[in-house]
C-alpha cells in the first residue's frame, strides 16, 4: 500500500524523471484498475456475456437437452410469422397505453390543477400514500389484483353494490377484458409515481414565476403550457422512459395472473421467452424474442433519452 | 404564494381521491387478509377480524422459510454490493486509469439491460456450473444486477465529495484505500444508506430470477413463495392476501418510517442515469 502513498503530489517534485513517473503512472492506473475489477467481473460474468450468448443461441434450434442445430435467422422469422408471438409484441403495445400514456396524462391533467400542492400541508402524507404501489413486491401486487377481478371479488362487488350487474365479468378469464384488466394494474402503479414526480418538478419552479404569470392576468391553461410543462420536460421523459420500459418488460404480473390466457390473449414477449425457454424446450426462439426485446427497450430508453433536456437533472 | 381558499379544497379533493385509487386495492387485501377464509362468499366487509388467516398462511405456506431464504439472499447481496460499489465508484469518480472509459461503458450496459436479454443463457451457464438449486443462483446474479446501479449512485456521490479535503488527506500521506475509508466514507453513509435501501427493495421483491433458478421448495424466496402458494390455494383469497401482506410487509415499514430517502432515491436514481 505505501508505494503509491505520494502518487498524485508526486507530480509536484521537481525530482521526478521522466521514465519513473511513467512507471509510477502505470502502477497507479494497474491499482486503480483493481477497484473496479470484482465489479467489472460480476458484471462480465453475470450480464454481458450471457447477453452475448442469448444472441448466440437464437441462430439456433434448441430444446435445452439435446445438441444444438444450426438455424440461422429462422427464429427472427418466427417473430414476424407465427401467431402467437406476433401477438405478444402487439399486446405489449397496448400494454404501453396502459402503463404510460394515461397514467403520464393522468398525472399532467392533475398537475395542471394541483400544480401548487407541494406546497400544502399533509403533501408529505399524500406523497408517500401515492408512491406506495412502487415499493409493494410485483407478486404481490398480481395476487392483489388477482383477488380483485374474481368473480366474487372487490370489482365485481362494487359493480353489484351500485347496481351494474350487467358490467360484472370474469375480469381476467374473458378474451375481451383480460389485457385492458392486466393494463389497468399498470395504469394503477404508474399514476401515483408520474404524480410525485411531476409534482416535485413544479415544486422547483420560482414561485414568482407563477405570480408574475396571475399579475399579467394568464388563465390557468395559460399557465400550464407556458410555465408548467416546459419546467416539467425532464421529469416526462423520466416518467417516459420508466413507464415504457416497465411495460416492455411486464412479467410477473402476467405470469402470476393469467399465464398469457385465455388463449393467447394476455401473452407478452417477456413471458414467451420464459415459457418457450424453461417449459416447452424451444430456447432458440425464446432467446430470439429476448434478443428483439432487449433491443426494442436499448432503442426506446435511447429515443426518449434524446428528448432529455441536457442542462437539467 | 397563498393559494385561494377554492384551489385549496380543489387540491385537496384530487389528491385525495387519488391517494384513495392507489389506497382501496391496498386495503381490499388487508380487509380480505383479516376475513374468515372461504373461497365462495366473495368480498365483504368482515364482521369480526380474523387473524388466523396469517397464522394458517405462515404455517401451510412455509413462509418461514421463504422469509429465511429471502433474508439471507438480501444480506448477502447488500453487503457485497455495498462494498464493491463504493470502491468502484471511487475509483471512477476520484483515480484515473486506463481504459476506465471502456469499463465505465460495460458497467452501464449492466444497468440498461433487461433480466431477459441474459437470463436464458445464464441458466444453462450456472446449470453446466453445477450452481443452479443453491443459494449462489440467486446472490451471484443479483449482485451484478445490483452493481450496475450502485456503482453509479456511488460515483455521483463521490464526485461531488470536496476535491479538497481528498487532496489534504492525501498529503498527510494517506493511502487511497484509508482516504476512501476514513474520509470520504463516513460523510457519505447517508447516501450509502439510500443505496443499501433501494437494492434491499429489489431484492427483496425479485422474482424471475429466483423463478429461474431454483426449483428446491427450501431455497425459495417469499415471493418466489407466493406464487406457488397462488398455484395451491388459487382462490383461497383470504390465505393468498394474509401471505402477500407477510412478503410485503418489511419493505412497506422500512418505507414507511424511510419514505423521503426511497421516493428521492428512486427519482433521482433513475433521472441520473
Amino acid at each position: 500500500m505505501t508505494v503509491t502513498t505520494r502518487l498524485r503530489s508526486g507530480e509536484t517534485r521537481t525530482a521526478g524523471v521522466a521514465p519513473s513517473r511513467t512507471r509510477r503512472r502505470r502502477v497507479a492506473s494497474l491499482k486503480a484498475f483493481l477497484y473496479v475489477a470484482p465489479a467489472l467481473a460480476f458484471s462480465l460474468i453475470f450480464l454481458i456475456v450471457p447477453t452475448l450468448q442469448t444472441a448466440w443461441y437464437s441462430l439456433y434450434d434448441w430444446n435445452g437437452l439435446s445438441v444444438a442445430t444450426w438455424a440461422g435467422v429462422q427464429n427472427y422469422i418466427d417473430i414476424v410469422q407465427d401467431e402467437q408471438l406476433r401477438d405478444s409484441f402487439m399486446h405489449v403495445g397496448v400494454l404501453v397505453v396502459f402503463y404510460s400514456f394515461l397514467p403520464i396524462a393522468i398525472a399532467l391533467l392533475l398537475t395542471m390543477v394541483i400544480s401548487r400542492a407541494h406546497a400544502l400541508r399533509g403533501m408529505s402524507f399524500f406523497r408517500t400514500v401515492l408512491f406506495l404501489p412502487q415499493v409493494i413486491a410485483s407478486v404481490v401486487i398480481a395476487t392483489t389484483w388477482l383477488s380483485i377481478y374474481s368473480p366474487n371479488g372487490l370489482l365485481n362487488t362494487l359493480l353489484r353494490a351500485i347496481g351494474l350487474d350487467s358490467l360484472t365479468h370474469v375480469w381476467l378469464g374473458d378474451f375481451n377484458t383480460a389485457l385492458v384488466s392486466v393494463g389497468f394494474v399498470g395504469t394503477w402503479l404508474n399514476v401515483g409515481l408520474c404524480l410525485v414526480l411531476f409534482l416535485s418538478g413544479v415544486g422547483n419552479v420560482q414561485p414568482e414565476l407563477f405570480e408574475a404569470a396571475r399579475l399579467d392576468g394568464a388563465s390557468g391553461l395559460q399557465e400550464f403550457f407556458g410555465i408548467t410543462l416546459p419546467a416539467l420536460r425532464g421529469q416526462i421523459t423520466v416518467a417516459l422512459t420508466l413507464t415504457v420500459v416497465s411495460s416492455l418488460k411486464t412479467f410477473d404480473l402476467v405470469y402470476i395472473t393469467t399465464r398469457g390466457g385465455p388463449g393467447n390473449s394476455t401473452s407478452v414477449p417477456a413471458f414467451e421467452a420464459y415459457n418457450r425457454a424453461f417449459n416447452s424446450g424451444q430456447v432458440g426462439s425464446a432467446a430470439s424474442v429476448a434478443v428483439v426485446l432487449t433491443i426494442g427497450i436499448l432503442l426506446i430508453t435511447a429515443l426518449i433519452g434524446r428528448l432529455q433536456p441536457k442542462d437539467t437533472e | 404564494m397563498k393559494l385561494s381558499l377554492g384551489e385549496k379544497l380543489v387540491t385537496y379533493l384530487v389528491l385525495v381521491i387519488f391517494a384513495a385509487f392507489a389506497l382501496v386495492p391496498l386495503l381490499g387485501v388487508v380487509i380480505t387478509a383479516i376475513s374468515p377464509s372461504s373461497s365462495t362468499s366473495g368480498f365483504r366487509m368482515p364482521e369480526s377480524i380474523e387473524l388466523g388467516n396469517f397464522v394458517e398462511a405462515w404455517d401451510r405456506g412455509h413462509f418461514a422459510q421463504y422469509i429465511v431464504s429471502s433474508v439471507l439472499v438480501t444480506v448477502t447481496v447488500i453487503v457485497v454490493t455495498t462494498v464493491l460499489s463504493v470502491m468502484a465508484g471511487f475509483a471512477f469518480a476520484r483515480l484515473k486509469f486506463f481504459g476506465s472509459n471502456i469499463v465505465f461503458f460495460v458497467l452501464l450496459a449492466g444497468l440498461l439491460l433487461p433480466a431477459e436479454a441474459f437470463i436464458i443463457p445464464l441458466y444453462f451457464n450456472l446449470r453446466s456450473a453445477h450452481v443452479t438449486d443453491s443459494y449462489w443462483a440467486l446472490i451471484l446474479p443479483q449482485i451484478a444486477q445490483s452493481l450496475a446501479f450502485g456503482i453509479f449512485w456511488m460515483r455521483n456521490q463521490f464526485m461531488s465529495f470536496p476535491g479538497e479535503v481528498i487532496e489534504a488527506a492525501r498529503l498527510d500521506g494517506a493511502t487511497d484505500l484509508r482516504t476512501l475509508w476514513q474520509i470520504i466514507v463516513p460523510p457519505s453513509i447517508p447516501s450509502i444508506m439510500t443505496m443499501c435501501l433501494l437494492v434491499a427493495m429489489w431484492t427483496w421483491n425479485e422474482f424471475l430470477i429466483p423463478l429461474v433458478m431454483v426449483t428446491q421448495d427450501s431455497l425459495r424466496t417469499a415471493p418466489l413463495g407466493l406464487a406457488f402458494f397462488q398455484g395451491q390455494h388459487a382462490t383461497d383469497y383470504s390465505l393468498l392476501a394474509a401471505a402477500g401482506i407477510i412478503i410485503a410487509a418489511p419493505i412497506v415499514v422500512l418505507y414507511f418510517f424511510l419514505q423521503k430517502r426511497f421516493i428521492s432515491g428512486m427519482l433521482d436514481g433513475i433521472s441520473s442515469r
